[in-house]
C-alpha cells in the first residue's frame, strides 16, 4: 500500500503530540498548551467552515453558534451524568451535525447574503434560547470541574491539547477527502452555478445538506472540550462573535478553495491572535483580523495558498 | 404514430406566474431522433416550456411524459439522468473549473461511466465539439462562441436521449451559427434527438424537421418549416395585423 505524504504527516504530528504531552518536553511554561489548544481549535473551526463557505459558496455567519451548541452540548451531558470528555465529543457532534441539518432544510432555499443573514439570525435565536434555560445556568454561566491531572497525559490541559491536536487532524483529513472525491466537485458545481450543477445531474439539496451536516458536526466537535477547558462556560463568551469572524476570516486569508488553506490561515492568524493577547493586549485580536481580512480580500482574492500558487506560476 | 416513438410528450402543460399565464395548456410531442425547433416571439413562453420539461420550473397543470414516463415531482437532476439534456440561453459554466472538468461533474453525476473513463470520455466529446484544444483553459475566460460550445459539450457530457438548446446561436456572427448548426447535425446523426430554440431563422428553418410555434402561451402552428411559415397566424404573431 502506498502512503502518501498527508498520512504520514498526520501521523508524525500525533506521535509528536502525543510524545510532547506525555514525556512533559515543556514543563517551563504550561501557557503553550493552554495557546495551543486555542490555535487548533481554530483549524477545525476554519476547516468546518470552508466545507460549506469555501467549495460551496454558501457563507455561514453562525459558526459561533454551533460551536457553542457543542459547547453546551457538553454542559448538558456533565451535569446529566458527569460524561467523560470522549463521550461528549462525538455526541455533541451528533447534536451539531442534526443542527446543520435542520438549518439547511430551513435556509437553503437562501442563496447569497440572505442565507448569511439567516444562519446569523439563528446563531442569535440560539444564544437567547440558551440564556434562559436555568438547567445550564442561564446568562450567569455554567461551572464544569474538570479532574486535575490524567494518565498518561499528567496535567489535564496536556489531555486537552492532545485531544483537540487529532481532533483537528480529523477535521483537515474528511476536509481533504471532500475536496478530493466526487462529493467535493459537486460542490464546487453548485458554488459556480447551482441551477447548471441541477441540469447537469448534480443532486443539489442533497449535496447541501450534507454539508452543512459535516460542517455543523466539525463545528460541534470543537465546541465540546472548551467546557472542559474553560471550566466555566456562559453564553456571553461561548456565543462570542470572535469565532464567527476568526472562522470566516481564516479560510478567507489562508485560501478558501483548498483543504491547505483554513489550515494555514488558521495557525498563522491564531498564533498571531496568542501572541498579540499576551505581549500587546487580547482588544487587539479582531483588530489584527479585520486589518487583514481587508488586505486580503482586496490584494489577494485567493488567500495565501493562491498567492503561492501564482508565485510558483510566475516562476515557470 | 405509436406512442413508443414519441421520445417527449407534452401535455395540456400549464404555467403561471402570479396572475400572468406563461404557458396556457400547451401540447407537443417530439419525436425519437427528430430535429424539432421552438420558436416564437419574445416572451411566448419558449424558455417556461423548456425549464418545465427539464424541471427547473414545475408546472401548474398538464403533464410532461418522458420515453413513456411521467416527469411530474422529478428534479432536475433526476431529469437530467433519464436523459434530458440543456444548455444555457445564457452560458452558466462552471467558472472556476476547466473545461475538462466542466465535462468530469456530468459524466460523474448523470451517467455511470467508470471513474477511470472519466477523462477519456470528456475528451472524446470535446473532440467532436471542436473545444479539445481547449481542454485545460479556464472556463470563464473563453470566448463568447468557445462558451456556447461549451454548453453544448457539457450538456452533451451527461450522455441524453433528448437535448434541448436553448438559443445556443444568439449573438453569434453567420460563420459561428453555422458551426454551431454542424454541430448540432453531426449530434444529431449520432442518434440524439435535439429540440431547437432560435431567433435566427436561418437557422431553425435549415435545422428542423419540424417547427412549433408558440405565442403568449399557446401553440398556434406546428409543422414542417414550410407549413409553418405560410401560416397565416404565424405571420400576424410576429409581424402584427
Amino acid at each position: 500500500m502506498k502512503l502518501n505524504s498527508f498520512w504520514l504527516w498526520a501521523a508524525l504530528i500525533a506521535i509528536a503530540g502525543a510524545a510532547l504531552t506525555i514525556f512533559d518536553v515543556i514543563v517551563i511554561n504550561k501557557f503553550i498548551y493552554f495557546a495551543s489548544y486555542v490555535v487548533l481549535q481554530y483549524v477545525i473551526l476554519a476547516t468546518a467552515w470552508n466545507i460549506m463557505g469555501g467549495y460551496m459558496g454558501y457563507v455561514n455567519f453562525g459558526s459561533a453558534g454551533f460551536f457553542a451548541v457543542g459547547a453546551y452540548s457538553s454542559v448538558v451531558m456533565y451535569k446529566l451524568i458527569q460524561a467523560p470528555l470522549l463521550l461528549m465529543i462525538p455526541i455533541s457532534g451528533i447534536v451539531c451535525a442534526l443542527l446543520g441539518l435542520a438549518m439547511g432544510y430551513l435556509t437553503l432555499r437562501l442563496r447569497g447574503v440572505f442565507f448569511a443573514i439567516a444562519t446569523l439570525a439563528m446563531a442569535i435565536m440560539l444564544e437567547t434560547l440558551i440564556t434562559n434555560w436555568e438547567y445550564v445556568g442561564g446568562a450567569s454561566g455554567a461551572y464544569v470541574l474538570r479532574p486535575r491531572t490524567i494518565e498518561p497525559f499528567g496535567d489535564y490541559i496536556e489531555f486537552l491539547f492532545f485531544v483537540m491536536l487529532i481532533l483537528a487532524i480529523f477535521a483537515v483529513a474528511v476536509a481533504r477527502w471532500i475536496e478530493r472525491s466526487k462529493i467535493g466537485r459537486g460542490f464546487s458545481a453548485i458554488r459556480d452555478d447551482e441551477l447548471a450543477a441541477e441540469c447537469t445531474g448534480v443532486p443539489t439539496l442533497r449535496l447541501k445538506l450534507l454539508a452543512t451536516t459535516v460542517s455543523g458536526f466539525l463545528m460541534g466537535i470543537a465546541g465540546a472540550p472548551f467546557a472542559m477547558y474553560v471550566s466555566f462556560v456562559e453564553p456571553a463568551s461561548a456565543f462570542n462573535l470572535v469565532y464567527a469572524v476568526n472562522s470566516i476570516a481564516m479560510p478567507m486569508i489562508g485560501g478558501a478553495t483548498t483543504w491547505l488553506g483554513p489550515l494555514i490561515g488558521a495557525l498563522l492568524l491564531g498564533t498571531v491572535q496568542q501572541v498579540a493577547t499576551v505581549t500587546i493586549s487580547s482588544e487587539l485580536n479582531l483588530l489584527i483580523v479585520g486589518v487583514l481580512l481587508v488586505f486580503f480580500v482586496i490584494a489577494a482574492p485567493d488567500g495565501i495558498v493562491g498567492l503561492f500558487r501564482k508565485w510558483r506560476g510566475g516562476k515557470k | 404514430m405509436t406512442a413508443s416513438e414519441r421520445l417527449l410528450d407534452v401535455q395540456g402543460v400549464v404555467k403561471r406566474f402570479g396572475g400572468f399565464t406563461a404557458l396556457n395548456g400547451v401540447d407537443l410531442h417530439v419525436n425519437r431522433g427528430e430535429r424539432f425547433g421552438l420558436i416564437g416571439p419574445n416572451g411566448s413562453g419558449k424558455t417556461t416550456m423548456i425549464n418545465c420539461i427539464s424541471g427547473a420550473l414545475a408546472n401548474d397543470g398538464g403533464k410532461v411524459v418522458f420515453k413513456g414516463q411521467t416527469l411530474d415531482g422529478k428534479k432536475p437532476h433526476e431529469r437530467t439522468r433519464l436523459g434530458i439534456a440543456r444548455s444555457f440561453q445564457i452560458p452558466k459554466p462552471f467558472a472556476t473549473m476547466t473545461v475538462l472538468e466542466n465535462l468530469e461533474i456530468p459524466l460523474e453525476y448523470a451517467t455511470d461511466t467508470a471513474a477511470r473513463d472519466v477523462r477519456d470520455k470528456a475528451m472524446d466529446i470535446l473532440e467532436t465539439i471542436g473545444l479539445s484544444e481547449q481542454a485545460n483553459a479556464n472556463s470563464g475566460s473563453l470566448t463568447q462562441i468557445d462558451m456556447r460550445r461549451l454548453e453544448l459539450a457539457r450538456a452533451m457530457a451527461a450522455n441524453p436521449d433528448l437535448l434541448i438548446s436553448d438559443e445556443a446561436m444568439a449573438g453569434l456572427s453567420s460563420n459561428e451559427v453555422d458551426d454551431i448548426l454542424e454541430i448540432l447535425f453531426k449530434l444529431n446523426e449520432r442518434g440524439i434527438t435535439i429540440i431547437m430554440i432560435e431567433h435566427i431563422m436561418r437557422a431553425v428553418m435549415r435545422f428542423s424537421e419540424r417547427i412549433a410555434v408558440l405565442d403568449a402561451g399557446q401553440k398556434i402552428a406546428d409543422g414542417t418549416p414550410d407549413e409553418v411559415v405560410n401560416n397565416p397566424e404565424v405571420e400576424r404573431a410576429y409581424l402584427g395585423e
